[in-house]
């Protein structure tokens, strides 16, 4: 093909997506299995805007692990942050929303500043543990209802008397929708122009070889603090929107579950691709929350017991087939295209090798 | 006066619990530098094992040489899962690093979601011994009997592992191989065959940790040996990777300042574990055992 059409249309490709996307609210299709009922009644747009939201939350966390190399354990806290800082917020004082939402997300800047600079004096994996006790204190300070604002177990939930109507009733779930893929859409553009920027160069070359970078002159440390920073903040703008979507902040956002279960999505989707991260954790969310509606159904049930009990489990299903990944799919899904390139290639030339080794006999 | 000495024992027996944690997951790191996610899920079996064959299997039971036998079931149990996740999974991926962390983060996500199917979310009561649950008059203190267990257990495992990676040939292996790895492989030793049997080890210690956890916490769930081993690598940062004896320092320095910060400043222990782990970090980022640089290479 001619290169400059390849490159239109591999920069035309996400706008046109992006496009059917938007427009989705507008098409009534049912699609079985995958959706109860129409693709755009409120249930159906709720879940995928919650697969947006972790969509969006993958990437901004490879920003650090896929782009930097960083392992970090500690992405869940600033997620929550955004998001219990939002509902806190609107319940606690009369701010407008957008106040708040600078505020929430401010806040997680500076918090992440502080606790990146302390975590980053650790490299590798030691730098995985700290952030991992980090984002401990988080989960340990909101399940004990610190001050009586998190609601400990319970969670705190979004007072929706003091929103804009617009994000407020079940009929308005389609705005919520599309502020989700606005937020995929923002991350989406935030890390993809920092990969094309110097910056973005020189944060991988601090994952390949941060010696060299050392000796280049320039501070494998900044640069680190960077990505740590950047990634927390669009975390933090997940963790609104989603507070907004599913109108409440839950104990498991800060959890560490909720980390891993982000590596695990970007491992999926294939680390450091442009959209695998974006692609893995809503497949991942996706069947997170499908497999436990498939789980619960006749057909399971009807096996034996010994398939039944773990087929109902989705984290069991979902960690069997990343632990197979690992093994066999390197890449994530994002290397499905390169993987199966070659055998493309191959198929139409496989024909004719195979009839001259037929001929001897 | 009383107080004190009950809180330096209350603090002492939870520093054995992470120190029976933290043992294994250290000497793993140490030597094959697997970071094993996994180590909680070994605790969870070992703790469910003990609770199965309390109930289930004949000679075993609560109280006296049955509560024994159960212990042993444990712990053998988890050292089994160890040594075949190890060779099953672990093995093949040696010297990629990553890959064998999402290994175990996957193992110990897919490994729990099973317990909960074969055991139920719910907590199951812990079948212990009677006098597990008493106390003893130590100078005017009232310390829980469970505390002093857990003291005992992890220094009889203290003196254990240093006995045996001081006098035995294998733990010289092992300890040259924390030390440098490829000049052992060069000397024709092969480090794998130690891999094993310190997996198997780790995974024994973690099992005991189980066991132990259900009787100081008098219930076992799912979920126990993923919170302990948050501590167990909070513990392992802050002692220096791949050395037993800073590991049982940073163990007893965790344990006391989350009992004495529990007590003083009402409930926010385990913010100040964390507290500490910061300071330890700016002020010695290798550790309090590790040499400048060995944490970070």
């Amino acid at each position: 093909m001619n290169p400059t059409l390849t490159t239109w249309l591999r920069r035309l490709t996400p706008i046109a997506v992006l496009a059917v996307l938007a427009a989705i609210p507008y098409s009534g299709i049912t699609i079985p299995v995958l959706f109860d009922g129409a693709i755009n009644n409120p249930g159906s747009l709720g879940l995928l805007a919650v697969c947006l939201v972790f969509g969006g939350l993958a990437l901004s966390y490879d920003l650090m692990f896929g782009r930097t190399g960083m392992l970090s354990f500690g992405h869940a806290l600033y997620f929550g942050a955004g998001a219990y800082g939002t509902a806190i917020l609107v319940r606690q004082t009369d701010w407008p929303l957008w106040t708040v939402v600078l505020v929430a997300v401010g806040g997680t800047i500076l918090l992440a500043l502080v606790l990146g600079a302390i975590a980053l004096r650790t490299k590798a994996i030691a730098f995985a543990m700290v952030t991992l006790a980090f984002a401990q204190v988080g989960a340990i300070l909101v399940a004990r209802n610190t001050g009586g604002l998190t609601g400990g177990e319970e969670g705190a939930a979004l007072v929706s008397d003091r929103l804009p109507s617009a994000f407020v009733g079940v009929v308005n779930t389609v705005n919520l929708y599309w502020l989700a893929l606005a937020f995929v859409a923002l991350v989406a553009f935030v890390v993809h122009r920092v990969d094309d920027s110097p910056a973005g160069r020189v944060l991988r070359a601090v994952r390949d070889d941060d010696r060299r970078v050392d000796v280049l002159g320039l501070s494998p440390y900044r640069f680190r603090l960077l990505a740590f920073v950047l990634s927390a903040g669009l975390a933090s703008v997940g963790g609104v929107v989603y507070v907004l979507v599913v109108h409440g902040a839950s104990p498991h956002l800060v959890s560490s579950d909720l980390t891993l279960s982000l590596l695990v999505m970007v491992v999926l989707g294939g680390p450091g691709t442009r959209w695998g991260p974006v692609i893995g954790g809503f497949l991942f969310a996706f069947l997170d929350n499908r497999l436990t509606a498939v789980g619960t159904s006749d057909s399971v049930d009807n096996l034996p017991s010994v398939l039944s009990g773990p087929l109902s489990e989705p984290l069991f299903i979902l960690g069997t087939i990343f632990i197979l990944c690992v093994y066999f799919f390197p890449g994530g899904l994002a290397s499905l295209r390169t993987r199966l390139g070659p055998l493309r290639t191959l198929v139409p030339a496989r024909p004719r090798p195979a009839a001259q080794g037929r001929a001897p006999s | 006066m009383s107080t004190v000495i009950l809180l330096l024992l209350t603090g002492l027996g939870a520093a054995g619990l992470y120190f029976l944690v933290a043992s294994g997951l250290s000497l793993v790191f140490g030597l094959a530098d697997v970071l094993n996610f996994a180590h909680g899920l070994f605790l969870s079996v070992g703790a469910y094992a003990a609770w199965w064959a309390a109930t289930s299997l004949p000679g075993a039971g609560s109280e006296g040489l049955g509560f024994v036998l159960t212990a042993i079931v444990g712990v053998v149990a988890a050292a089994a899962v160890a040594a075949l996740v190890e060779l099953v999974l672990i093995r093949p991926l040696y010297k990629r690093t990553i890959e064998q962390v999402l290994v175990t983060v996957g193992l110990s996500l897919a490994g729990v979601a099973l317990l909960q199917v074969i055991w139920g979310a719910d907590p199951r009561t812990f079948p212990r011994p009677a006098w597990s649950g008493g106390v003893t008059e130590i100078a005017g203190a009232r310390v829980p009997n469970s505390s002093l267990l857990l003291l005992g257990c992890a220094a009889v495992v203290l003196v254990a592992l240093q006995a045996f990676l001081r006098f035995t040939r294998v733990g010289l292996v092992i300890r040259a191989g924390v030390e440098d790895r490829a000049m052992v492989t060069a000397l024709g030793i092969d480090v794998r065959k130690a891999f094993t049997l310190v997996f198997a080890i780790g995974g024994a210690a973690a099992g005991l940790a189980g066991v132990l956890a259900g009787i100081h916490f008098t219930s076992v769930t799912s979920a126990q040996g993923g919170s302990l081993l948050i501590f167990g690598f909070i513990t392992v940062v802050i002692g220096g990777m791949g050395s037993v004896t800073g590991t049982a320092w940073a163990a007893v320095a965790v344990g006391l300042v989350q009992q004495f910060a529990n007590y003083y400043v009402s409930g926010l222990g385990d913010i100040f574990v964390v507290a500490l782990l910061a300071v330890v970090l700016l002020v010695r980022p290798q550790g309090l055992a590790g040499v400048a640089g060995g944490a970070s290479a």
